[in-house]
């Protein structure tokens, strides 16, 4: 074992690891621009210099570049503090569907905008009746000559208030089970009769939306895989999901944590040298190591052409209530100050407060822990399905809260 | 990127699989238990006859010479079969601890039997309840003009009752409060008894030295140093053995969850036991990556070995005591019955925690490491 790149790695790093520094926007550079101003200006300068989107082929705007060189740039980039989240669903999600299910035109077209920055994605999925059990959703689509008639609400959008396009699931027939009525397609977000309205969250932030739909009109050869074949595509983008949301990183980590404990006291003492305190902080950096290690070794599956097992699945679920703990613990440490949240009078302007507030969404989105769980039991272990009351029954005849 | 065991590596885990397989059956634990048999006769000459006692033992002392790698492979396939021998005892510390700190002499009378299994050594540190120290050890090797003679009482000691020699750590007036001492435990003034233990399957005694002869291992003085550089090493290995036997024990209640049905469907369909055996393949896949880790420093002797084997051990420790105790509790009744085979893992694991130093001291050791490699 070791942990050296191969000679052809090594060389995609090195030349990966120059670019980056001659290239990456100074802090001046990025003044007065907003998030998205800021993200779109160095996603723009990678995709001149051909290091958007690694592992896209050439002609869709990226660089035709193996997994693992994917993996080598991320890295690479990781060193810096560059802009770049508002891309990560239009990238991650919607162009692998695309890349799938789309036609040659449309791949032409769009993924190359997508892969430059110029335009950016949301994933119109989950809905007040449909979350976990996404396959429940409502949002109806109806065939009106050449084009689909779109009514109906989803939520949770990330992103949906700045974005161009979105993917789209709906039902198009509530009279079959439901993983066989649905219908994916995507579309303009300034299609008329879409409205946007922001949800304001727990930890302040406004992140994501409601977008209702009144009579929205999509032609035809929007839609992506055939007539009731959305459950497929969607477990296209699913999949790309669960990947790019996987490590459930951000938040406070080890090294925070030790730095605190280092510095506030118990009983006159360094907190770190309490016993309790040294148990679970060792307990967290076994968690953090962990996952780590199980990177690596996905990775050296990936360098390798391999596939990687299925040990990758567990990082959601590790990483989000693991965020959570330790905010918490922090918070803890300050005693009642850590009961601010000021960023002038809170320990480290408030990211433990910040951290501990926005730790709940993380362990909800992109499949709750629960979700996670029966994902491993199932697919991992191979253990049996829980039944459903709702298995081959129409989707209209299906209990529901409501009726 | 190369985290990943040979394909060399690979096949000898198959080997040891279908070998331990056959030659240690649940029957066998079994019989063990019920002390109808013991394992450190025809399955500990056998496990010998593999050469798997000689696996990172120099050539030049009689062993195969190969890597710590080897020697983890066959760690996890010992406690995935819940081995019930004196394979660690001998094979993780004694001979480690020779390896260590023994003197060419010693090296040359011991090694080669170590390796062929001709003999068999142990360890023996514990002197009774809580946690040893330099400060609370009262056995001592007072030196003669040839070696010296050893005092005091050791309990309990693993599998002493079949061992050879062991390395003892005794207190010292020098340097770090301790040395190793080397005692032939067939020798005068060393008498023995055996001891009930929660794992049966695991012999130890009660050991009393009375002017025993004995000899330094390592200079005077640096016994707590070199104890916990071989423990360290050991903490590898014993958390290899630690996630196979938490592998065996997931999928032991998962077989079973399988197939028991209760209301009409099985239990294995139910979210309640399913994230259960979710959340032990999660406790088990960390573990496993951090004996990786761990596996990795071993076999380059890297710097961060303290921190990697306190990492591979918390969470070895973490994953089988889970996996142990849910195994029983998805069986239900059954589980908690003799008959059943749950019990292995639930006496196993629990043995494991605390041969070589309790949770409370790794994750102690763990944070003593990461802030000092953060320092560095």
């Amino acid at each position: 074992m070791d942990f050296e790149d191969s000679a052809e790695e090594a060389r995609f790093r090195a030349e990966a690891s120059a670019w980056l520094k001659a290239n990456v926007p100074a802090k001046k550079e990025l003044e007065g621009l907003d998030e998205i101003a800021a993200s779109r200006l160095w996603q723009k300068r990678k995709y001149d210099a051909g290091w958007a989107c690694i592992r896209w082929p050439r002609e869709y705007g990226g660089r035709g570049g193996s997994a693992i060189e994917q993996v080598i740039w991320n890295q690479e980039e990781a060193r810096y503090q560059v802009p770049g989240g508002v891309f990560s669903i239009g990238q991650g999600m919607a162009a692998p569907t695309l890349m799938t299910w789309g036609a040659e035109d449309h791949k032409l077209r769009y993924l190359p905008k997508l892969a430059s920055g110029e335009e950016i994605w949301c994933q119109l999925f989950s809905e007040p009746a449909g979350g976990s059990d996404l396959a429940a959703l409502r949002t109806k689509a109806e065939k009106v000559g050449d084009e689909w008639v779109i009514n109906g609400q989803k939520i949770w959008t990330s992103g949906a208030h700045y974005s161009d396009y979105a993917i789209l699931v709906t039902r198009s027939d509530p009279n079959v089970p439901k993983h066989q009525g649905l219908t994916y397609f995507f579309l303009s977000m300034k299609t008329p009769g879409i409205v946007v309205k922001p949800i304001k969250q727990i930890s302040g932030g406004a992140n994501f939306n409601e977008v209702y739909f009144t009579d929205v009109r999509i032609p035809d050869s929007q839609r992506l895989g055939a007539v009731g074949q959305g459950w497929q595509v969607s477990l296209t983008t699913l999949m790309n999901e669960r990947a790019s949301i996987g490590a459930g990183g951000g938040g406070v980590g080890f090294r925070q944590a030790v730095k605190l404990a280092q510095k506030l006291t118990i009983d006159d003492k360094p907190a770190i040298e309490d016993r309790s305190i040294r148990a679970k902080l060792a307990d967290w950096f076994v968690q953090e190591s962990g996952l780590k290690y199980t990177g690596y070794r996905s990775l050296t599956a990936l360098s390798k052409g391999a596939i990687p097992g299925p040990e990758n699945s567990i990082g959601k679920l590790v990483g989000a209530p693991k965020n959570q703990e330790m905010a918490a613990f922090c918070i803890d440490l300050l005693e009642e100050h850590g009961a601010i949240w000021d960023e002038e009078l809170s320990e480290a302007r408030g990211i433990f407060q910040l951290s501990y507030m926005s730790s709940p969404g993380l362990r909800i989105a992109g499949g709750t822990d629960e979700i996670m769980a029966n994902i491993i039991a199932e697919r991992v272990l191979g253990l049996p399905q829980d039944p459903r009351a709702d298995k081959g029954i129409p989707f209209n005849k299906v209990p529901t809260g409501s009726n | 990127m190369n985290f990943e065991f040979s394909e060399d590596q690979n096949l000898l885990r198959e080997q040891a699989r279908s070998f331990l397989d056959g030659e240690c059956p649940p029957t066998l634990v079994r019989a063990v238990l019920n002390g109808q048999k013991t394992g450190n006769g025809d399955l500990a000459k056998k496990i010998a006859d593999m050469g798997f006692t000689a696996t990172v033992v120099p050539e030049e002392h009689g062993g195969l010479g190969l890597s710590y790698y080897e020697l983890c492979v066959i760690a996890e396939e010992m406690g995935r079969s819940v081995a019930p021998t004196s394979f660690s005892s001998s094979v993780y510390l004694a001979t480690e601890a020779l390896m260590l700190a023994g003197s060419p002499a010693q090296k040359a009378a011991w090694l080669p039997k170590l390796a062929s299994g001709e003999a068999i050594g142990t360890f023996a540190m514990a002197e009774g309840p809580g946690r040893a120290t330099p400060g609370n050890l009262k056995t001592s090797l007072v030196a003669g003009k040839v070696g010296g003679k050893l005092t005091g009482t050791k309990v309990p000691v693993a599998d002493a009752s079949v061992a050879n020699i062991a390395v003892v750590v005794v207190k010292s007036a020098r340097g770090d409060g301790a040395s190793l001492a080397l005692v032939d435990l067939s020798g005068p003034g060393v008498s023995q008894s055996p001891i009930k233990m929660i794992d049966p399957t695991r012999t130890h005694s009660s050991v009393v030295f009375n002017g025993a002869a004995a000899e330094l291992m390592g200079a005077d003085g640096q016994g707590w140093a070199l104890t916990q550089r071989l423990l360290d090493r050991a903490a590898v290995l014993f958390a290899w053995e630690q996630v196979g036997g938490a592998q065996a024990a997931l999928e032991q209640a998962k077989n079973y969850a399988m197939g028991r049905y209760a209301f009409g469907r099985p239990i294995a369909s139910y979210q309640a036991i399913k994230h259960k055996l979710a959340n032990m393949y999660v406790k088990n896949t960390i573990a496993r990556s951090n004996c990786y880790y761990g596996a990795w420093a071993l076999a380059t002797n890297a710097d961060d070995l303290p921190l990697a084997a306190a990492t591979a051990r918390v969470g070895a420790i973490h994953a089988y005591e889970f996996a142990s105790r849910e195994d029983i509790q998805t069986h239900g009744g059954m589980g908690f019955t003799w008959e059943f085979d749950c019990q292995f893992h639930y006496r196993r694991s629990r043995l494991l925690s605390v041969n070589i130093g309790s949770l409370g001291q790794w994750q102690d050791k763990l944070i003593n490491a990461a802030v000092t490699s953060d320092a560095a």
